[in-house]
């Protein structure tokens, strides 16, 4: 634990992000260069009128490439604080909504829309259309995430190897029955959920932006309120409750919000695991636990990375693109048998770093 | 003063306390002893408002505990627990700290962080602030959970009275320190500040408290006011072991031999 302060890291990680947003950006199926990003950004706001760009290009870069980038820090950032939320919230690091089954619960409830939406809204279809895909989202992740969070939890304890049981039974359940919708499905957009599963930012559009952008920062400055109070829970829910924190209240809040934006950036993106496990965990190796940094940190450091594992989804089999959640699996996989590995030794030890 | 009147805790039909009234007066120390599954942790509970009891009433400040806030409570007592089990790594001074939580909002005023040293100060800590909590051993552990929880009731001279709770303080520290957190506790006694603590070491509990509770299947059996009255049938009775009492400074100092 260094002496650096919050404020530093989060300059440090706020350059890196804009840094790679706009190296993100650029590559893709068509690269774009900068002076083409700067002409782009001088003719949309009316500060160039003399040379005409590319107008295929610019659009490109607008209704594409810049919503996707947007989307997808927007998601990481989603993600990777759910994590730390998850994490303070089971008093364990090994959490993140991929194992409590937020995502996939989110996912199947998503995927029942896709398939069921139509017949289920009828002829309100084009109003009601828009807000049925995140409520369902939300119900789905919300069911699946209290569902693993009960059968874990017993006498205020909660038991990792019973948690990491119970997610992995609620995820088959709900890839199960997202796999059932999947079959069920008639038209080709439907059968895409296949694909969606493994997460992909390619359905990006303003839209998506507006709505994940929203739910994340709403969601992100609501939870940092309760920052102390999650620190608090490090002690122990009794002790916490010594502290003047009613842990109970605190524990549902948390529960809603975080799948709240888990959900919405769910439905729009799909599964993508790995992410919220990683960025908090690095977070706490570099500066610390305290989840007042740990909040905001990893909404920084979560965009980055999720960015950087777009933009080799992107560029690796050009033009055409590879699901980003198998990339973040296979970086994050790993990183989490060594978790678990090194947690269970130090669990006879004590603490979890230790 | 803290009051409890006819109180009694059930778990289904398991009684583990029963129906008890007892008064603790301020600013002494007091201290429960019994053998193990005696009720005293649960007595400690509810004393502390942390489990409200199945009947019967707890006053403090002439109000019924559960009419405080649970923030109103942290700032009137704290609660030494037995046992913590921290999974994150957090260096100790962000521990200590934590023992301000119910008085700032985000960030720890300078006043804070000075009660935070000045409590450190007190359980002579100091060297271990920098330190990852984790790597401490369980006598420093238990060091630096006293400093948080003297830092949470630090009393300046306006304040209300108010309790510290200590659920087996010294059962990880070697013996000088088993003498100086005591030691701490029995100050505060002078700072406006009512101890309960649960004491194994019954030559310990003659030398700092005030007052006595000895409980056994739930049950209060002896209360003493003065160590001298402590007996041996009193301790077979409730510890069920032999003992002699041997009188040290003419008779003004018993201590207990087995």
């Amino acid at each position: 634990m260094n002496k650096l302060s919050f404020r530093f890291y989060y300059f440090s990680l706020a350059i890196l992000l804009i840094v790679s947003l706009i190296i993100s950006a650029r590559v893709g199926a068509v690269n774009i260069s900068y002076e083409q990003i700067v002409t782009f950004f001088g003719h949309k706001f009316g500060f160039i009128h003399d040379n005409d760009p590319d107008s295929i290009q610019q659009a490109l870069f607008f209704q594409i490439r810049l919503p996707r980038v947007i989307l997808c820090a927007f998601v990481g950032a989603a993600l990777s604080v759910s994590g730390a939320l998850m994490q303070a919230l089971f008093r364990n690091p090994i959490v993140e909504p991929g194992l409590v089954g937020t995502s996939s619960g989110a996912a199947l409830g998503a995927a029942f829309v896709f398939v069921m939406g139509k017949a289920l809204a009828g002829s309100f279809a084009d109003t009601i259309g828009p807000f049925m895909l995140p409520l369902f989202a939300f119900i789905g992740g919300l069911v699946a995430t209290l569902l693993v969070y009960r059968l874990s939890s017993v006498f205020g304890k909660t038991n990792v190897n019973t948690m990491l049981l119970a997610g992995i039974a609620v995820n088959a359940l709900a890839n199960g029955g997202t796999g059932f919708f999947s079959y069920i499905a008639r038209d080709p957009q439907a059968r895409s959920i296949t694909f969606w599963n493994l997460g992909t930012l390619s359905g990006a559009d303003w839209h998506a932006v507006e709505l994940v952008g929203i739910s994340t920062t709403v969601g992100i400055l609501i939870c940092y309120r309760y920052s102390k109070a999650l620190n608090a829970l490090l002690l122990g829910e009794t002790e916490a409750g010594y502290l003047g924190i009613n842990t109970e209240k605190l524990k549902m809040r948390i529960i809603l919000i975080n799948t709240f934006i888990v959900a919405m950036a769910t439905s729009i993106v799909g599964v993508i695991g790995f992410i919220g496990l990683i960025v908090p965990h690095l977070l706490r190796m570099m500066k610390s636990s305290d989840n007042r940094f740990l909040i905001i940190a990893s909404a920084l450091l979560g965009a980055i990375l999720l960015n950087m594992a777009d933009m080799v989804s992107r560029v690796i089999v050009a033009p055409s693109e590879f699901p980003i959640g198998i990339i973040t699996a296979f970086v994050g996989a790993p990183v989490f048998l060594f978790l678990l590995i090194r947690n269970s030794r130090k669990q006879q030890q004590g603490g979890f770093y230790a | 003063m803290l009051k409890a009147e006819n109180i009694f805790f059930k778990v289904g039909d398991k009684t583990l306390l029963h129906e008890t009234s007892v008064v603790f007066e301020e600013n002494r120390f007091h201290v429960i002893m019994g053998p193990n599954g005696a009720g005293k942790s649960t007595l400690l509970k509810l004393l502390a408002g942390s489990e409200r009891p199945s009947g019967g009433r707890i006053f403090f400040h002439k109000k019924e505990i559960g009419e405080f806030s649970k923030k109103e409570l942290a700032m009137l007592r704290a609660v030494l627990s037995q046992h913590y089990n921290i999974t994150f790594p957090i260096t100790s001074n962000d521990m200590v700290m934590m023992g301000r939580y119910p008085y700032f909002k985000t960030l720890p005023s300078k006043e804070d962080k000075e009660i935070c040293k000045m409590a450190t100060a007190m359980m002579q800590a100091d060297d271990l602030l920098d330190r990852d909590y984790n790597t401490l051993s369980g006598g420093e552990t238990q060091k630096i959970q006293m400093s948080r929880i003297l830092a949470q009731i630090w009393s300046t001279e306006k304040s209300q009275n108010k309790i510290l709770f200590l659920d087996e303080p010294v059962s990880h520290l070697d013996m000088k320190y088993q003498h100086q957190l005591l030691q701490v506790a029995k100050a505060m006694c002078k700072k406006n500040i009512t101890v309960i603590a649960i004491l194994h070491d019954i030559n310990l509990s003659l030398t700092y408290a005030d007052h006595i509770l000895f409980m056994k299947h739930g049950e209060i059996k002896y209360e003493i006011n003065d160590q001298k009255e402590i007996t041996t049938s009193i301790i077979k009775d409730v510890f069920d072991v032999d003992s002699k009492i041997i009188d040290l400074e003419n008779g003004h100092r018993p201590i207990v031999v087995f």
